[in-house]
């Protein structure tokens, strides 16, 4: 994607509120609206995220649910409504989008400074199982590695409200499994607000506390999970769970 | 009046390597970023490489050796390495290839400097696009040698027309590659740079300066190659020192043993420049070649 750089440098006219003082609520969003070349993408969408909450946002290929994130990022400037973030918020993208002339560790404190965030690297790292890979080059990992390492660069804004756009869409089954296990133990730990943007329905019944539905720009559903944190996928509910949420997504679940 | 064809095509098979190195192009290098073919390593990547020339010197020998080719024509492999000696010997090709190398030093260091300032002038404002680039284009379609008429009224036939010839010539590669690739740095990058918190400073430091380090390096490589064309070119009008005043003078009493001996020497000028440039490239983009750097 080649890009117009005066486009980015330049401010936007508008930006998501962030509020500075703590409140229950990690997002507010009221009567969103965003449109290109007047085909609305999103309308009238309203949502909240509670503090340390894990979301995850279904929806088909176009229903949205990127633009969404990106508005929430502060990426996308031309929306109509409401939009309350906290003042810290970090974005994990599906390419894991490692500077490649940066290696591990600057590219973790990217934007960072100072020892405390350097230390805070060094843990994350640690943490996310990449200990002495600090100097590698972003071209040396794999795919799972280089997502784990932008999994602790998000996480080391000390994030209130973290943002994922289908973050292991682009990895293998296995490593997929193995993500997700990680995310979970991090969740836990740091506590942040999390927006999961995703397609895959058992990743988002296996991950979040509430599934939220787009569907043509709208919020659609909004279910919370009421599932034990471990073994998700041996619960009674969990087939059903996945049934609905196809049929949400006017697919046809064959798996009975 | 009939037209000499033979002599027309004879002109155009002269004018080729030079058309060939001031084609502002792609870098070949970019269409096929990993390579898949092993390049043979030690002494057989030596002979491999000196096979070539080696052969053609072995040519250069026979055919003078022979009688093919007459000395005054091409003197043979054995006058030029003895003009060489004469040359050294006496010092004068020692004085003259560092007016040389000072002149295409200095003209080369403010041709990249103006070339990227302007490159980061319009590839980081719109202001700066508007006002720089649409003229800079403009201007690159056109010979850097023609201005050589104007530039000779402008600065006479001292020290400054040949360091503002090569400073020109070799400015137009740097601000073309440089700024294509400023405005090239993937948008991603960008989105990225916005949500890591990193300023308007930050965003260029970190992101789009890297990012456009390859392209500057690409164009790095054809500026060199032109400032020694502008500079043999430019030594030859009009100069009472260098290399190029060498050969022209060497010409004008017919001695073909210096001309050819001036040739080698610009050839291993540009090998060696060459040979430095990328050097460096190597050593400034680690981060590009994966088996180095794992």
């Amino acid at each position: 994607m080649a890009l117009d750089a005066s486009v980015p440098l330049t401010t936007g006219t508008r930006t998501p509120e962030r509020v500075r003082e703590p409140a229950t609520h990690a997002v507010r969003a009221s009567k969103v609206n965003r449109s290109f070349d007047g085909r609305g993408v999103l309308e009238e969408v309203s949502l909240s995220i509670g503090n340390g909450e894990f979301v995850a946002l279904l929806g088909r290929s176009g229903s949205g649910k990127s633009t969404l994130l990106r508005i929430l990022a502060g990426l996308d400037s031309e929306y109509a409504g409401q939009v309350d973030v906290p003042e810290r918020v970090a974005v994990a993208f599906q390419d894991a989008r490692l500077l490649p002339w940066a290696r591990i560790l600057p590219n973790v404190t990217l934007g960072l400074r100072g020892q405390r965030a350097h230390k805070l690297a060094l843990e994350l790292l640690a943490e996310v199982g990449l200990a002495g890979k600090e100097k590698a080059w972003p071209k040396t990992l794999s795919g799972g590695e280089a997502q784990r390492a932008a999994l602790a660069r998000a996480l080391a804004r000390e994030p209130e409200l973290l943002l994922m756009d289908e973050p292991f869409g682009a990895l293998d089954a296995l490593t997929r499994i193995k993500m997700h296990r990680l995310l979970r133990r991090l969740f836990l730990r740091h506590r942040p607000a999390v927006l999961l943007v995703t397609h895959d329905v058992e990743e988002a019944i296996l991950l979040a506390d509430r599934i939220l539905v787009l569907t043509d720009g709208r919020l659609s559903l909004d279910l919370p999970i009421d599932l034990p944190a471990e073994g998700r996928r041996q619960a009674a509910t969990f087939r059903q769970l996945r049934a609905q949420l196809l049929t949400e997504l006017g697919v046809e679940d064959d798996d009975h | 009046m009939p037209i000499d064809l033979s002599s027309l095509r004879d002109l155009d098979r002269l004018a080729a390597p030079a058309d060939e190195a001031l084609r502002v192009g792609v870098d070949d290098r970019l269409a096929t970023p990993h390579r898949a073919r092993r390049r043979p390593r030690g002494l057989g990547f030596l002979v491999d490489k000196a096979l070539g020339p080696l052969l053609l010197l072995g040519v250069w020998f026979t055919a003078s050796g022979l009688g093919w080719v007459d000395s005054t024509t091409l003197p043979s492999p054995g006058q030029t390495w003895s003009a060489a000696h004469i040359l050294i010997a006496n010092g004068q090709l020692q004085e003259h290839l560092l007016i040389s190398l000072q002149r295409a030093a200095v003209g080369l260091v403010i041709g990249v400097t103006v070339g990227v300032l302007l490159a980061l002038l319009s590839g980081l404002s719109r202001v700066g696009e508007v006002l720089l680039d649409s003229n800079l284009q403009m201007l690159r379609s056109m010979p850097i040698l023609a201005l050589v008429p104007l530039a000779i009224v402008w600065f006479g036939i001292g020290e400054e027309i040949k360091v503002v010839l090569v400073a020109l010539g070799v400015m137009f590669p740097i601000y073309l590659n440089t700024h294509t690739a400023i405005r090239s740095v993937d948008a991603k990058y960008i989105d990225l740079a916005a949500t890591s918190g990193l300023g308007r400073i930050g965003l260029i430091r970190r992101v789009i300066l890297p990012g456009a380090l390859p392209g500057f390096f690409t164009g790095l490589r054809f500026s060199v190659a032109i400032a020694w064309l502008v500079l043999v070119v430019s030594e030859q009008i009009n100069a009472s020192s260098g290399i190029g005043y060498l050969m022209t003078q060497a010409r004008s009493i017919g001695q073909t043993d210096v001309i050819v001996v001036g040739l080698i020497v610009y050839a291993l000028l540009g090998l060696i420049s060459d040979t430095l440039v990328r050097f460096f490239e190597r050593r400034a983009l680690t981060w590009r070649s994966t088996l180095q750097s794992r």
